[in-house]
């Protein structure tokens, strides 16, 4: 059943100076399945995350992701590994359209023999660009418009989209809808459905109680650095106000006792 | 946009519409420009009903007063090609003040290999080397002209990029270097008697055809290129442009190398023209080009302007300096009225922004 993981982390720490951000998480994802992180602020939820994605070095503890141990240097290098992650502060430029948001970095090109001066493709990015914000249920109206006239809502659909419509294997979402209203929540949503639905693996990272308990499978709740339950909410077993007294510390798991 | 019941917020769409290109304003003012010179031709006693840009006189048979014409674009192109480069440098959210000075040094160096032996069957007076430097093809004078301004440009690129120094003090440092390098290469005396070759690049309307081949190669490239989207990407939100995967670094040293190099490619073309070369050439050009840009509608924030925005710069600038000399005020007016109008531009670029954030 080991090869059915995607990612695993042994004993994974972060100190900064003598801060303990993050304690020994040991943490499992299998393939096609979405784990919420929760936990109060300050808990190591985006530590755990910027370890994961090499954003941050970590002090201690192993990272294996695809089968292999893996040591990122840079998010990109995560990236280029395969693991795509929508940061809390979006990276899109704000003066440039959606297609050129989507492949930044990575843009459809021909005549490559004129180097740094290749051309843009620009017909296939913009062909790639609607499958992707089908596959994913994106609705932008005008795909040329700049990220700057868009709302908040549709600047973090762009940044989904951005993620999923690149083959990756796994994709973390650091609160993806915290900035957002209703609707705008709605659509996000609706993304991360169909990426279950495609059996893609998500870390959703967030604080909404009835989002978690509607889109994960699993929640892993976090506090003052440590790891301290590991709930299969699809079970049925676990409440919210359960999950809450775990984020508080009135509970602890019980693998987790001598831990916490 | 404070209407949010459109789905998902933001602007209520219309597929069909287009954004109104801001180069359509400097097009714009360009006009409004023109107009006013056009009126006061009529208007103002002393101008006998002459016509600014349209030809009056019955013994040339054209509708544009061409001679005009051809001394506005004339006095911009050396500029414009400057600024070509220095609007990349401001798209990518920086800024090159090195590019005047750099005219200067590049003018002296390219000249003193680009010089004749024999003058009227004497000896050039102002040889700056031995024979071996003299006659020689004009592409060596060229290439190495080029060579020097890619090194400038790679060390402004380099400070700027590895050492985090800002860019305006970086090319400000680069400014007095460059003056330095022109006044120690001669010791202050002027090179001169280029070659024919070397005449030739800059003789009639060559600046001119230099200018607009080059402004119709870098829109090319600013819009269509990889090299143009990432740097837009990176004036945009640099931070995104590197977690994207861009090479920030090594990006920034190519925009500060070509902008170099087309500055140090209008001080040969500076230095052509005039048939000689001297230290203190390219006074004010760093800022003019840079006004050229600004006014053109590149933002000094970073990520937004085109190279056709410049040209228009170019040209609203050649025509204000044109039209002071047409209703004949003199060049101090002229300074007044350019300073107005770039600080004009830049408060119509701080308004665009604000409306749209």
């Amino acid at each position: 059943m080991s090869d059915d993981i995607v990612l695993k982390t042994v004993d994974l720490t972060k100190h900064y100076g003598g801060v303990h951000a993050l304690e020994g998480a040991n943490f499992e994802l299998r393939k096609g399945e979405h784990v919420a992180i929760m936990g109060d602020n300050g808990a190591g939820k985006s530590t755990f995350v910027r370890q994961i994605t090499g954003v941050e070095q970590r002090t201690r503890g192993k990272i294996i992701f695809d089968g292999k141990e893996v040591s990122f240097a840079g998010p990109i290098e995560a990236r280029e590994s395969g693991i795509e992650t929508v940061f809390q502060t979006l990276a899109l430029a704000d003066h440039l359209d959606v297609p050129d948001n989507l492949f930044l970095g990575r843009e459809k090109t021909k005549w490559d023999w004129l180097g740094p001066f290749r051309f843009l493709d620009y017909k296939a990015m913009r062909q790639d660009t609607l499958a992707a914000l089908e596959k994913t249920g994106v609705k932008i109206p005008n795909i040329h418009n700049t990220i700057e006239k868009m709302s908040g809502g549709q600047r973090q659909c762009v940044a989904i989209a951005r993620t999923a419509s690149f083959h990756s294997k796994l994709t973390i979402m650091d609160e993806p809808t915290a900035a957002l209203g209703v609707q705008e929540t709605q659509q996000v949503e609706n993304i991360i459905r169909q990426l279950k639905a495609q059996g893609e693996p998500l870390i959703l990272v967030s604080h909404n109680m009835r989002q978690v308990f509607d889109l994960a499978d699993r929640i892993v709740v976090f506090r003052r650095g440590r790891i301290c339950a590991n709930l299969d909410i699809k079970s049925g077993a676990y409440t919210g106000e359960d999950v809450v007294s775990y984020i508080t510390g009135a509970k602890t798991g019980a693998e987790y006792e001598g831990a916490a | 946009m404070s209407d949010t019941s459109h789905g998902t917020g933001g602007l209520p769409f219309d597929k069909t519409k287009r954004s109104w290109p801001s180069e359509l304003n400097v097009l714009l003012a360009l006009i409004i420009i023109i107009v006013i010179f056009e009126i006061l031709g009529q208007v103002l006693p002393y101008m006998n009903n002459q016509s600014f840009l349209f030809d009056t006189q019955d013994r040339f048979d054209s509708l544009f007063n061409e001679a005009r014409l051809k001394i506005i674009i004339l006095q911009v192109a050396i500029i414009g090609i400057i600024a070509l480069g220095v609007s990349q440098v401001i798209i990518t959210g920086g800024i090159d003040l090195s590019s005047g000075p750099l005219v200067a040094a590049t003018a002296m160096i390219a000249m003193s290999f680009g010089q004749t032996e024999l003058v009227n069957g004497f000896a050039n007076p102002k040889a700056l080397f031995g024979p071996w430097a003299m006659d020689l093809p004009v592409l060596i004078p060229i290439v190495i002209g080029l060579t020097f301004g890619a090194l400038i440009g790679a060390i402004n690129g380099t400070f700027v990029a590895y050492f985090r120094i800002p860019p305006f003090i970086a090319t400000l440092g680069m400014f007095l270097i460059c003056r330095g390098i022109a006044l120690w290469w001669s010791s202050g005396n002027p090179i001169s008697f280029p070659t024919a070759q070397f005449q030739a690049i800059g003789s009639g309307m060559m600046p001119v055809f230099w200018f607009l081949s080059l402004a119709v190669i870098f829109h090319i490239i600013m819009r269509y290129t990889v090299y143009g989207k990432h740097t837009y990407a990176i004036g945009s939100n640099e931070e995104a442009a590197r977690m994207s995967g861009i090479n920030v670094k090594r990006h920034k040293i190519m925009v500060y190398m070509i902008a170099a190099m087309l500055a140090a490619f209008a001080g040969i073309v500076l230095s052509a023209k005039a048939s000689t070369a001297q230290a203190g050439m390219g006074e004010f050009y760093e800022l003019f080009a840079i006004a050229m840009a600004v006014i053109g509608g590149i933002s000094l924030s970073g990520g937004r302007g085109s190279i056709i925005g410049t040209v228009l710069g170019a040209m609203v600038l050649g025509v204000i300096r044109s039209g002071f000399t047409y209703i004949k005020l003199d060049g101090s007016y002229q300074l007044m009225a350019m300073g107005g109008i770039i600080i004009a531009a830049v408060i119509l670029d701080q308004f665009r922004q604000r409306n749209k954030a």
